[in-house]
């Protein structure tokens, strides 16, 4: 119990006193995993959509493999990663590993499926009917789409936060293709492991705090979008 | 459609932000930046985690613009690292798995950098009753006599290297045996399972004493020959792998051995936790050390 109060303290002194380490390593995780869910915002929606209003042969195992992914355990995307994009990797040439676009790639690998199953869901929720209404009214096919994705705006932006805390969160593919290196590739998940390994506990605790802290401030930020009420 | 060209403006925002972040995550300013600038260290989590690297690859780096990422794993992973031509240099302490390194020819130039000693500790109560005995070998016959608790590395690391040595020196198997725990994790964090558990483990005094006040561990072993910790330095050789930096490699083995990096060694520590965490060795012969 003392430990933990001594890790709040802690967390308050960092916080406050603006340590640059600490304020370093919690800019570099929200751009991290900020661009990772961004990419997957982009991937996963207009994938998700897509399966979700197409027919075609097979649909059910594609729809299982995605559904699938979305559990996709994140050190094994760390390992695979590695293995491609190491020196003498197939993709060494691009001398990726151990920087924080490697952690990117990584994360967005992670996120992606998470925010294609969920809006495949979302996406297929929506009534049939509301699909030929708004084709009915003379829409063309990109406008449909939009006000689909428009009307489904509750459980996709659930979907991108789930696919935002399933990334800001993971530690096993971040140490591995980030390295966890020094004002470079260290993030905050990355740092409590270490200070943990340590023995640093207070620091520890402080940094999980803080992480905490983050992500419920990115997701009050989108819950604001998602829960917002149109003027009717 | 006004909420379509709001919705763009937002993405457009957002993309200009994203360039903003993604064009700043990595400026870096190196005094003469070398042509390879990035020098891939494998070396051990010992190095890191008593914080001797975080004070000397800064140095480093800003004497000579390299930018090291330094991967803290055991001595085992840093060799196969560099065995697989995926780091440039190692900065590890597994002697016998560093002289087949070499051997094999992955490794090049082994320079002796620094030592320190491994200590047996455990809990206050001593099960074993091993406090104060000289030889480590007969200290792990007693703990094996008493099928005490002892927590192994068990990651092919040079801590556990030694730990192995150890048993095999005392004559004794304590695979499978249900006293004997491997955790699989680094110094720190074994330290702290055996702290947890109240069970006996090797450690390398450095680590000990960086982490000692967590702790509920006493040094109950020490001093014995057989328990020097040695390190030393080697660049991959490039010969196997071509993609190897090898002159940031050796920019960086030349930087340990370096008289003024030795003296920097000498101190580290000693403010902190009232002794020196390692030893500086370069230049001297492993058989002349702990003489």
């Amino acid at each position: 119990m003392e430990l933990i109060v001594q890790g709040i303290i802690k967390a308050f002194q960092l916080i406050i006193s603006f340590d640059p380490e600490v304020l370093g390593i919690t800019w570099l995780s929200l751009k991290i995993s900020g661009t990772a869910t961004f990419i997957s915002l982009f991937i996963g929606i207009s994938l998700g959509t897509a399966v979700a209003l197409t027919n075609f042969y097979g649909k059910r195992l594609v729809i299982s493999l995605i559904n699938t992914g979305m559990g996709l355990p994140p050190v094994v995307v760390g390992l695979f990663v590695t293995i491609m994009i190491w020196r003498n990797g197939p993709l060494g040439f691009l001398e990726i590993l151990y920087t924080p676009y490697a952690m990117i790639i990584a994360q967005a690998i992670i996120a992606t499926p998470i925010v294609m199953g969920i809006s495949l869901a979302a996406i297929q929720n929506l009534s049939p009917n509301l699909r030929l209404q708004i084709l009915s009214l003379g829409a063309s096919r990109l406008q449909m789409v939009w006000v689909l994705i428009k009307e489904a705006r509750l459980p996709l932006l659930a979907a991108v936060m789930a696919g935002f805390g399933g990334v800001i969160s993971e530690v096993g593919a971040s140490i591995m293709v980030g390295g966890n290196i020094k004002g470079y590739s260290r993030v905050l998940t990355t740092a409590t492991v270490m200070e943990t390994g340590k023995g640093n506990f207070d620091i520890a605790i402080a940094l999980s705090i803080i992480l905490l802290l983050l992500a419920f401030l990115v997701n009050l930020i989108l819950t604001q979008i998602q829960q917002r009420q149109h003027p009717r | 459609m006004k909420m379509f060209r709001s919705s763009k403006v937002i993405i457009t925002l957002l993309t200009v932000a994203l360039l903003f972040a993604f064009g700043t995550a990595n400026v870096f300013a190196g005094k003469a930046v070398p042509k390879q600038k990035n020098i891939i260290l494998a070396t051990t989590t010992s190095t890191q985690d008593t914080g001797l690297l975080d004070v000397l690859i800064p140095i480093f780096e800003k004497q000579t613009g390299y930018f090291v990422k330094t991967i803290a794993v055991g001595s085992g992973q840093a060799m196969a690292m560099g065995q697989k031509g995926e780091a440039d240099v190692l900065l590890v302490h597994s002697p016998e798995a560093e002289k087949k390194f070499v051997a094999d020819s992955f490794g090049v130039n082994r320079q002796l950098v620094m030592h320190n000693d491994f200590v047996i500790v455990g809990p206050a109560a001593d099960p074993a009753k091993i406090k104060g005995i000289k030889n480590a070998a007969e200290s792990f016959k007693k703990i094996a006599a008493a099928e005490a608790l002892f927590l192994s590395r068990g990651d092919n690391s040079g801590t556990h290297s030694q730990e192995k040595k150890l048993w095999k020196t005392s004559g004794i198997n304590p695979e499978g045996q249900k006293w004997y725990q491997q955790t699989g994790l680094g110094m720190g964090q074994t330290l702290n399972v055996a702290a947890e558990k109240k069970g006996y483990t090797l450690a390398d005094r450095g680590t000990y004493l960086a982490m000692k006040k967590n702790l509920n561990l006493n040094i109950l072993v020490e001093g014995d020959a057989a328990l020097l910790n040695i390190y030393h330095v080697m660049e991959v050789n490039i010969a196997k792998w071509p993609k190897v930096n090898a002159a940031g490699a050796k920019a960086f083995a030349d930087f340990m051995v370096a008289s003024k990096t030795q003296s920097i060694i000498k101190t580290f520590g000693v403010d902190k936790y009232g002794s020196a965490l390692f030893f500086p060795d370069a230049g001297k012969k492993v058989e002349d050390l702990g003489k």
